[in-house]
Formats: C-alpha cells, sequence, structure tokens
C-alpha cells in the first residue's frame, strides 16, 4: 500500500500508531488517497475506526507516525489542517433548543463561511430532505432526521476531506442512496473520503482497509 | 474570519440561553432568595445588615455564577457540538473566549441588574450602589472567565457541578476581596481607584490566560 518514492499522495498516512488510555489501538498503519480517491475502513467493535478517524481529524494525537496533506506533515499548520476536512463522528451536534435551519445557519456561520448563501443552505436542506423540517426543533427529531442534519453540514462547508464515522447509522434506505450519491460528486470533484462502515454503504473503486490488520499482537 | 466566528458563537450562545431562560430565571431567584435568608439569619437590625451587605451581594454573585457555569460547555460537550468547535478553522480559544463573553452577557449581566433589589432588601448606604455596581460590572467578567476553566477541566466529570464549584471558587477569591473592599473604602471615604485597579489588573491577566487555558482542557476532553 506504500509506495515510497512515487510523486507525494494527496492524503497519506506513514507508521501511524494510536495509543489510547493503556491499550494499543493500532500500529504501523498506513495508507495514501489521490484525488477522488475514498478509503473504506471496516473492521469489528472496537477496532479502532473511530479512533483512526478522530487521529485524521486531529482530535487524538498519535503517538507515532505521520499524517501527510500534499507531502507536508499537517501538524505543522493545524488550523490549515481543520480549514480542509469535515467531520460527522458518532454524534450529531443537533441542538434541542434549535431549529433545523438555525442549527446549519449556526455552523455554517462557525465554520467561517460567511459565503454560505442563502440558496447554498436551501440546497444543503433540500438534498437532505429537510425542508419540511425547517422550523422543527432538533429536540422533535428521530435519530435519524438528526443524523440527516448532521451529513447536511458536509455540503456548507466546502472541504476537499470527509471524515466521516459510520455516517448511514439510523438512516433509511433513501438517505443511504443520497450519501452514496453526495459522496460520488464530491470524489468527482476531486475531494477525498474516508468512511467507516459496518456494511449497507458503497463507494465504488475505495480502498478498503480493514483494522484488525494493523491491530497490535496481543502481549 | 476570526472576528467572524467570534461574532458567530456569541450570538449563537446568546440566543441558545434566551431560549432556555428557564435557567437564567432559576440563578436569579437563587441570588435573590439566598439573599433574603440573610436577615433571617442574622436578625433584621437595619445597621447589621448594612455592614454586611456588600460581602453578602458578591459571595451570593459568586455562587450564582459558579451555579450558572455547567451549562457552558457540558450540554455542547455532550451532543457533539464541542467536538465540532474544536475543529472549526478559528481558534478554539477564540471560541471559548465568545463562550465566555455570552455567559457574562447572560449571567451576569442580569445579577448586576438584581443587585440594587438586594441591596436595599439589606439596606445598603445609598451611596454604595455605584461602587457596588461599577465593582460587579468590572469583576463578574473575570468570574465568567475563570469560570471557563473550571468547566473545561470537569468535561466528563462525574459530579461536574461540585468539581467545578471545588476548582473554581478559590481562584475567585481575589475578585471577592477586592470587589469587597471597594464598597467599604467608599463608606469609609477612602479613594477606591486602587480596589478598581485591582479588578482591572485581574480582567487584564484572565482575558487572554483563561481562554487558552480552557482551549487546552476542551481538547483534552474530546479527544
Amino acid at each position: 500500500m506504500r509506495r515510497m518514492g512515487d510523486a507525494p499522495a494527496l492524503f497519506d498516512a506513514v507508521a501511524l500508531t494510536c495509543l489510547r488510555g493503556r491499550r494499543l489501538v493500532f500500529e504501523d498503519l498506513a495508507f495514501r488517497l489521490d484525488a477522488g480517491g475514498a478509503l473504506m475502513l471496516v473492521g469489528p467493535n472496537g477496532a479502532g475506526k473511530s479512533s483512526l478517524l478522530r487521529v485524521l481529524a486531529g482530535l487524538i494525537e498519535p503517538l507515532s507516525g505521520a499524517i501527510r496533506w500534499d507531502g507536508e506533515d499537517v501538524t505543522a499548520d493545524r488550523e490549515a489542517h481543520r480549514a480542509r476536512l469535515a467531520f460527522v463522528g458518532h454524534l450529531d451536534a443537533v441542538k434541542p433548543a434549535f431549529t433545523v435551519r438555525e442549527t446549519l445557519e449556526v455552523w455554517a456561520g462557525l465554520f467561517g463561511a460567511e459565503a454560505v448563501s442563502a440558496e447554498t443552505l436551501d440546497a444543503a436542506m433540500d438534498a437532505w430532505g429537510l425542508d419540511a423540517l425547517a422550523h422543527v426543533r432538533g429536540a422533535e427529531l428521530s435519530a435519524g432526521q438528526k443524523r440527516r442534519a448532521a451529513l447536511a453540514r458536509l455540503m456548507l462547508q466546502d472541504r476537499p476531506l470527509w471524515l466521516l464515522d459510520e455516517p448511514t447509522t439510523a438512516l433509511d434506505a433513501a438517505s443511504v442512496a443520497t450519501l452514496e450519491r453526495l459522496v460520488a460528486e464530491h470524489r468527482g470533484r476531486g475531494g477525498l473520503v474516508v468512511a467507516s462502515t459496518h456494511g449497507g454503504f458503497a463507494m465504488p473503486g475505495a480502498t478498503v482497509l480493514d483494522i484488525a490488520d494493523f491491530q497490535a499482537e496481543a502481549a | 474570519m476570526i472576528a467572524a466566528a467570534f461574532l458567530a458563537m456569541l450570538k449563537r450562545d446568546v440566543r441558545l440561553a434566551l431560549r432556555q431562560s428557564t435557567d437564567l430565571g432559576m440563578i436569579l431567584g437563587f441570588f435573590v432568595i439566598a439573599a433574603s435568608l440573610f436577615p433571617f439569619g442574622v436578625g433584621p437590625n437595619p445597621e447589621t445588615l448594612a455592614r454586611l451587605a456588600p460581602g453578602i451581594i458578591w459571595v451570593l454573585a459568586l455562587l450564582a455564577v459558579m451555579l450558572s457555569l455547567d451549562r457552558l460547555f457540558q450540554s455542547d460537550w455532550e451532543d457533539g457540538s464541542l467536538e465540532q468547535m474544536a475543529l472549526a478553522p478559528a481558534p478554539l480559544s477564540v471560541i471559548v473566549l465568545a463562550k465566555a463573553t455570552a455567559h457574562w452577557l447572560t449571567a451576569c449581566l442580569p445579577l448586576i441588574a438584581v443587585a440594587p433589589v438586594i441591596a436595599v432588601m439589606l439596606n445598603l448606604p445609598a451611596e454604595a450602589y455605584g461602587v457596588l455596581l461599577a465593582g460587579l460590572a468590572l469583576g463578574t467578567p473575570t468570574l465568567s472567565l475563570i469560570g471557563a476553566v473550571g468547566a473545561a477541566l470537569a468535561l466528563g466529570a462525574r459530579k461536574a457541578g461540585l468539581l467545578i464549584a471545588v476548582l473554581v471558587l478559590p481562584l475567585y477569591i481575589p475578585v471577592l476581596i477586592f470587589g469587597v473592599t471597594a464598597v467599604d473604602a467608599h463608606l469609609t471615604q477612602i479613594s477606591v481607584s486602587a480596589h478598581f485597579l485591582y479588578l482591572g489588573a485581574l480582567l487584564a491577566a484572565a482575558a487572554p490566560l483563561c481562554p487558552w487555558a480552557a482551549a487546552a482542557a476542551i481538547r483534552h476532553s474530546v479527544g
């Protein structure tokens, strides 16, 4: 998977090792992605898929190894790295007191996207079928509706790197199809996607990375 | 971009606090009810109450601010909002500063507005009102900032509210001392400028240091 000497990949990791508490989650993990590439993380529960995604997002420091964007270590400029990624984790970040539209407006503002026009917001709401829910408060949303609101964030941010942690949890079949279509469009524009899944989510042509292959030997 | 993120965060937190204004009502209720206990506890003698009034008002303001701190980060941490804030391109310390500012606007400012009511109840001499309110206005932003550090450190703790109290109350002592002695000094015709300068210095130190420390604690908790 690691090909030394080639032109630098757009996004790659080498010899990545992650320690959480006193447990070595994975070690010597490596991958490389070029423009339009996708990485599908598989593995049993607790194998470290979420940990890897959090390491890639910069939320957790790896014990060793390097993550590089365009050949440059992402720790060199963390703000630039944060400005190029969009992360959807297990938690949806939907406030009970805000309506769906307000939630999206808040995130658009916080991600420094003053340029997010009402049309972009409408397009994001439309793509995820949130129009009818625009004025419904977060407290009244179902789990799947909250997840759709969280995924709609991806469309407000315009980031080249999407990090998705089991994005299809609680989604119905139509929404999974929407996500697959949006991921394909994103990759068509040269964007990258790293997603973990337990199945039911397809990314054609994605590199499959089984975290269990990088598990530390049982001591 | 940093200013835009600051304003977006400030607007969000103020709006959220106004939506959940029962929280604010309860804190103000605590402030007034706790103050009304003192005439029962120490007796209704007007001179005694007047002597104790600045200290009572300041201590209760401290406790009321402390009670409102758990909403600063806790719910955002639980629902994943804090994680997204930590991933925003703007520095996390700027976001923390915006949240502390919103906390001051929605928790401390109402306390300052209610303080004269309590001052009347406790028979504080009329000429001390100005100094009391000016001291609160200068001292409470420091309380919000220090509180942000305590609230960030307590994220994920089992009894977060108690832990915040233990972490934060000792650090509130300097603000309490200069806030109360300013009122006493004014009542004994001594210049209050030294006390206000100390309160200002505390704020000047807290404004850059506390958001930075709280941001470090948040990065640790969302990891």
